[in-house]
């Protein structure tokens, strides 16, 4: 009785993840194949739709474009955040509290009522001091940081409050360390468990955001993969065996990822949401 | 002396952030607010005319968006209701004694990973020409038909997806739930006899009402400010039948090129997430209290 709960619960959950086999098998398939039978295995597994699928899509190019853009924007809000989070923590005056506040209460902003706007300041500070925001890398980025930091600070403030003791802190400043190898030195190592969090989320994020890309970004060889996949989307709609590769090339990635970080995903995951 | 160099570390460790978030989120939505009361296409050669309120004044009579309104709401109440049952039945399997939970709690969550824009279209190719294929091939076309073509199935559709998006998602938080539930009190209700849906039903579930606040509200707010699957899955169609409040307000915007109007509607947007989120805000908290 036993082995068949066993067996039931991990055939369910695999029921679960069919669409995944769908899109794989379907990969593989010719026209006439997969017009014959959508669920059956492929009678020969050619790579053909594949080769295809990265020459359209620019797969390698779009996938350098977000792995660039989400390393380091995750990295300029890690920094950032946790900086910007301990000091607030540390200074208790009103200052502190109203910007914590303002990052906590913009949460609430959907990124619809931005978009336009938006991209009307970024255009205008393109234009005006020349600073390239728009159609950049680096304008993306920026924005990205802009727009996940103030969960980050939130959670790195919390758990600055609840679990980084000041005592060590002070030791370190009358040993003679300035605030910034005090806090590199002594209070970032401590971060970490929270750190990983962010990490999670903001990789998550980032990586799969299509909205803001595609307003930012017009240049073909900028596209990340979410917009790489939308337009070779919008071309292959009736050649499914060559999107299906495609679907499933932007697929592996995220797996890779799933099964190197699995229990901080699902760590990170729960205590982002609760909090 | 003192003074100034805390208020400068201050200023080192702030202020980088503070500039970058300024730039990103306060300015453009204040500058929200000032483009709503402006009826404008755009292009920045044309004019922008102040109309005041009248944006807003144009909503109610607005069918486009009534429409889009009465299917968001639609859509998000479905999706709040189907997410939550499924996530809690996958908590309650995975929090077993059984060996393959690990693996199952991975494979469940595994498609809130991929992202929205892209499980839409994996399911597109489903609803549309696999479902005709199963149907043609099994005569059971009264379930597999193209879903998409029907504006009440292509509804469901998404409800479908998005179900499928998010309901590993809140599993995760209702295993910390399940997990919480002191083990004194099961054994307790073993002892005396309680079958396993009388413990679920007198005991699991109104333990659970933590987790469920949480999971209700989470659920409502991605629910009701969907936009990728909306745009992979129907791509608000057919004709506009399944265009929701993100993918209208987008369409507005950049699609009719009605800048002010379509801005007046986001800044609408803001305000009913925003309350949404406050009134969670406000539960929660009040349970917390009182527990």
């Amino acid at each position: 009785m036993r082995y068949i709960k066993e067996i039931a619960l991990f055939l369910g959950a695999l029921l679960f993840l069919s669409p995944v086999y769908i899109m794989v098998v379907n990969s593989f398939k010719n026209r006439q194949e997969l017009y014959e039978n959508v669920m059956a295995l492929p009678q020969e597994f050619s790579f053909q739709y594949y080769v295809g699928a990265m020459e359209k899509m620019d797969f390698l190019n779009a996938l350098t474009n977000s792995l660039i853009i989400t390393i380091t924007a995750t990295v300029f809000v890690v920094i950032l955040s946790s900086m910007t989070a301990w000091m607030l923590a540390r200074s208790n005056n009103w200052v502190s509290k109203i910007i914590f506040m303002t990052f906590i209460a913009t949460m609430l902003i959907p990124f619809q009522t931005l978009m336009m706007p938006l991209v009307q300041f970024m255009s205008t500070i393109s234009n005006t001091l020349g600073i390239p925001m728009i159609n950049t890398r680096g304008g993306l980025i920026y924005m990205h940081v802009g727009f996940n930091s103030g969960m980050a600070v939130f959670l790195y403030h919390g758990f600055v409050r609840a679990t980084i003791p000041t005592s060590l802190e002070e030791a370190a400043l009358i040993d003679g360390a300035n605030r910034f190898t005090q806090f590199w030195r002594i209070v970032f190592p401590m971060l970490k468990p929270i750190t990983v969090t962010v990490i999670i989320l903001n990789v998550i994020q980032i990586w799969n955001d299509f909205l803001l890309p595609s307003l930012v970004l017009s240049d073909t060889a900028l596209r990340t993969i979410p917009l790489s996949t939308f337009y070779f989307f919008g071309e292959f709609t009736i050649q499914w065996n060559m999107a299906m590769a495609g679907l499933t090339l932007t697929v592996i990635p995220v797996i890779i990822f799933y099964l190197f970080a699995q229990k901080h995903i699902i760590k990170g995951i729960g205590e982002g949401a609760v909090k | 002396m003192a003074n100034r160099m805390t208020k400068g570390w201050y200023l080192f460790f702030t202020l980088p952030l503070l500039i970058i978030f300024v730039t990103v989120v306060i300015i453009p939505f204040l500058m929200g607010i000032y483009y709503s009361f402006f009826d404008w296409d755009g292009i920045r050669a044309n004019p922008m005319v102040f109309v005041g309120l009248e944006n807003y004044g144009q909503l109610l009579g607005d069918t486009r968006f009534i429409d889009s309104a009465w299917v968001t709401v639609k859509f998000t109440i479905l999706a709040v209701i189907t997410v939550n049952i499924i996530g809690v039945a996958f908590a309650l399997l995975v929090t077993t004694s059984l060996r393959t939970v690990n693996a199952a709690r991975a494979m469940l969550f595994m498609p809130n990973l991929i992202g929205g824009l892209i499980l839409g279209y994996i399911w597109q190719f489903i609803f549309s020409d696999a479902f005709k294929i199963i149907g043609e091939a099994t005569g059971f076309d009264s379930v597999f038909f193209n879903w998409l073509l029907d504006p009440d199935y292509a509804l469901y559709a998404l409800v479908f997806v998005f179900t499928w998006q998010m309901a590993g998602y809140m599993m995760i938080i209702y295993i910390t739930g399940i997990q919480g539930i002191s083990n004194d009190i099961i054994e307790a209700s073993v002892i005396d006899g309680a079958g396993y849906w009388q413990r679920l039903r007198k005991i699991i579930l109104p333990l659970l009402m933590p987790s469920f606040t949480i999971c209700l509200f989470l659920t409502l707010s991605f629910g009701f400010k969907i936009y990728d699957v909306n745009l992979s899955l129907t791509g608000g169609g057919p004709v506009n039948k399944t265009e929701l409040f993100a993918l209208h307000i987008y369409n507005e915007i950049f699609g009719y090129g009605n800048y002010g109007f379509g801005q007046a509607k986001a800044v609408v947007f803001f305000v009913i997430v925003a309350a949404v989120t406050l009134t969670q805000v406000y539960i929660t908290k009040k349970r917390e209290v009182e527990m």
